[in-house]
């Protein structure tokens, strides 16, 4: 058996290099062994990409993408379809899982650096990642053609009116129709069960191809490979499998833990990942009350309501997200990690993820005067964070790094 | 690390969420038991026979409240299908959807759904708060609902209800109820949006009309989401499985990292 197999193996390695392969990225693939617990995060992105793959996949032998029928089909999923209530409660639950672990991901890349030389591609892929999930995200909430599907996606693309010029045709363009409707229904299917997908998985590809290449960051911001054994081993590197594979089977265990907490028993999550006014089919004549995006949106949108313009608002909404993009050349630190970065850094960051989580309770609540003056003030932060990093990086002191990773 | 948690937990705090405030009315809360099939079975009855004539349940099959409330199909065809369906027939009810919109201002909505759309409690309360408005075209508004279309289809086993100004405990900001210093007595305050029934006016009186409530909310409770007791079932075997393997994933990670320093 194992002669057979090892057989087929060297066939087919001499004629591609499966091997090799195996090796650079897993079984040599040398990662610091100092990975603390925002390390799982990566992972468990993959994971969670892998499971909205595959229930996807299933839920579309079974939904009518039809102005029509769609939210009947959905309903025949959670009642009729043999365990379809579970695949569409396991994508419904994923997406907003993929922004947790995303959210956290990108969070742990602030702190220690990551994004920094040698890492600035490994860094604009994954903010090209986050974008494709974003607009994966927004086409996919339009499938059930619920009552919120209906005027989240009226609103949203209703903001490509404010271009000057263009902005009427475009956003006409988008739709296919002077309103949200089948046809706009039909395309959206289109682009986030065919489209989106490959192009997210070809932008996931090149994030761990570039990640590779130069090998992963540490919570201490060290350049492993500067110091290597007489067989060119990283000295504080450790084979990504088995170590880490096992290890990150742990996080693996803890996080579906925690996911199917949420998915078995509060699949709705209080009106967050499932939104009550989607129970009711898609209707143009009747606005819900209080139109909220998911939750993953809503630091967009409270900046999108805090400039009173809406052009203005389109800008500022777009900076906050392309500004990520050139954080790489924003930050001229000597180190990397926050460790050994100083107080300001420290303040900026707590400062950012506070104001990013205000944002994000705001954008959920209907606005009244007083909560656009926050939502104002926590933009505000938001962008000093990066526009100020210029400054607070260069000038602050620094503490010295260690030769070697610690703990 | 500590510090990391709690940051980590302040960034989740979006998810856990914020109670939705009502139309300005306190629901009262709704007591779901969906294993309770003698009230499901009582809820079917009610259903059928007071709302799908003009409310259908057009996602839910016959078959399927049938399972859920533990009623033979025999019976179900017998006593619960009005039509000539067949037990897996979707409940769809004859009402012309234009001409009921002309009956009634607006056509009566599907309510397969309606306790995901408004919730328990609010359907519940929704159904014990009709009262006598001459205003209205059918004599009777609701507080839940304001200047809502249909009529009262329940009142004659409700009876009358009617909006009466009562003498009610007064509540203090942190809920209680504010209390006369001296005499200990309860401080109360008229409010004129209290809803009493005029008496021998219903065939039920107000606890047999409770459960009236009670049954048909739990029955629309089922209905919204048939999966719910095999999802929460099935999440309690899941859960163990995981943290079992969390276990397993554990001491597997320490035997391989126990060399590593």
């Amino acid at each position: 058996m194992a002669g057979w197999l090892n057989g087929l193996v060297q066939w087919v390695d001499a004629r591609l290099p499966v091997v090799e392969a195996y090796e650079k990225h897993m079984s040599k693939y040398y990662a610091p062994k100092n990975f603390n617990f925002w390390y799982f995060f990566g992972v468990l992105a993959m994971l969670v990409l892998a499971n909205q793959l595959l229930t996807g996949i299933w839920l579309t032998m079974s939904y009518v993408p039809s102005g029509e029928q769609a939210f009947a089909s959905v309903e025949y999923i959670m009642r009729d379809v043999e365990w379809g209530w579970l695949l569409r409660y396991l994508h419904s639950t994923g997406a907003s899982a993929f922004f947790v672990v995303v959210y956290i991901h990108m969070f742990r890349g602030l702190m220690y650096g990551s994004y920094k030389k040698p890492r600035e591609l490994v860094w604009i892929f994954g903010m090209a990642i986050y974008l494709v999930l974003m607009a994966e995200g927004f086409f996919g909430y339009l499938l059930p053609w619920g009552n919120m599907s209906y005027w989240g996606a009226q609103v949203i693309v209703s903001l490509f009116t404010a271009i000057p010029y263009i902005g009427e045709g475009l956003a006409q363009w988008i739709r296919g129709d002077y309103l949200i409707s089948g046809i706009t229904l039909n395309r959206f299917f289109a682009l986030h069960v065919v489209a989106l997908p490959i192009v997210l998985l070809a932008l996931v590809v090149l994030h761990i191809l570039a990640l590779h290449e130069v090998g992963s960051n540490n919570p201490d911001g060290i350049e492993i490979k500067q110091n290597k054994d007489e067989n060119g081993i990283p000295l504080d590197g450790v084979p990504f499998h088995p170590y880490y594979t096992v290890h990150d089977l742990v996080g693996v265990a803890v996080f579906l833990f925690v996911f199917f907490g949420v998915l078995f028993f509060f699949p709705e999550m209080n009106g967050y990942f499932l939104e009550y006014a989607n129970f009711e089919p898609a209707d143009p004549l009747k606005t819900p009350d209080h139109i909220a995006p998911v939750w993953y949106y809503t630091p967009f949108y409270a900046m999108l309501r805090a400039v009173p313009d809406k052009l203005g608002g389109l800008i500022v909404m777009a900076g906050a997200i392309a500004i990520f993009f050139v954080l790489p050349w924003l930050d001229r630190s000597p180190v990397k990690s926050i460790r050994y970065k100083g107080w300001m850094s420290r303040v900026f960051l707590i400062a950012f993820a506070i104001s990013f989580v205000l944002l994000g309770i705001l954008g959920a609540l209907p606005s009244t005067p007083g909560r656009t003056l926050v939502a104002q003030v926590a933009t505000l932060v938001y962008f000093s964070y990066f526009l100020l990093m210029p400054f607070y990086s260069r000038l602050e002191r620094t503490k010295p790094v260690p030769e070697r990773v610690t703990g | 690390m500590r510090r990391y948690c709690i940051l980590l937990i302040a960034s989740l705090m979006p998810l856990c969420g914020w109670a939705a405030g009502g139309a300005g009315v306190d629901l009262e809360s709704a007591p779901i038991d969906l294993d309770d099939h003698a009230s499901l079975q009582r809820g079917a009855r009610l259903y059928m026979n007071y709302c799908m004539g003009c409310h259908s349940l057009q996602y839910e099959r016959y078959e399927q409240v049938a399972e859920g409330a533990e009623i033979p199909h025999e019976l179900v065809l017998e006593h619960l299908v009005f039509d000539d369906s067949k037990i897996g027939e979707l409940m769809e009810n004859a009402m012309p959807r234009d001409s009921a919109k002309r009956w009634f201002g607006a056509a009566p909505p599907d309510l397969t759904l309606v306790s995901r759309l408004r919730g328990n409690d609010w359907v519940y309360t929704y159904l014990k708060s009709f009262y006598t408005d001459p205003a209205r075209p059918w004599g009777v508004n609701n507080l839940v609902f304001p200047d809502v279309g249909m009529p009262n289809v329940l009142l004659e086993l409700q009876g009358e209800q009617r909006m009466v100004c009562k003498q009610v405990p007064q509540l203090a900001d942190n809920g209680g109820v504010k209390r006369d210093p001296l005499t200990g007595e309860d401080i109360t305050v008229e409010d004129c949006r209290q809803l009493d029934v005029a008496p021998n006016t219903g065939r039920l009186d107000a606890e047999g009309f409770d459960q009236v409530a009670a049954d048909l909310t739990n029955f629309l409770a089922y209905v919204g989401e048939p999966a719910q007791q095999e999802r929460r079932r099935l999440g309690i075997y899941v859960l163990l499985f995981v943290a079992f393997f969390f276990v397993v994933a554990y001491m597997l990670n320490r035997e391989y990292w126990k060399d590593v320093h």
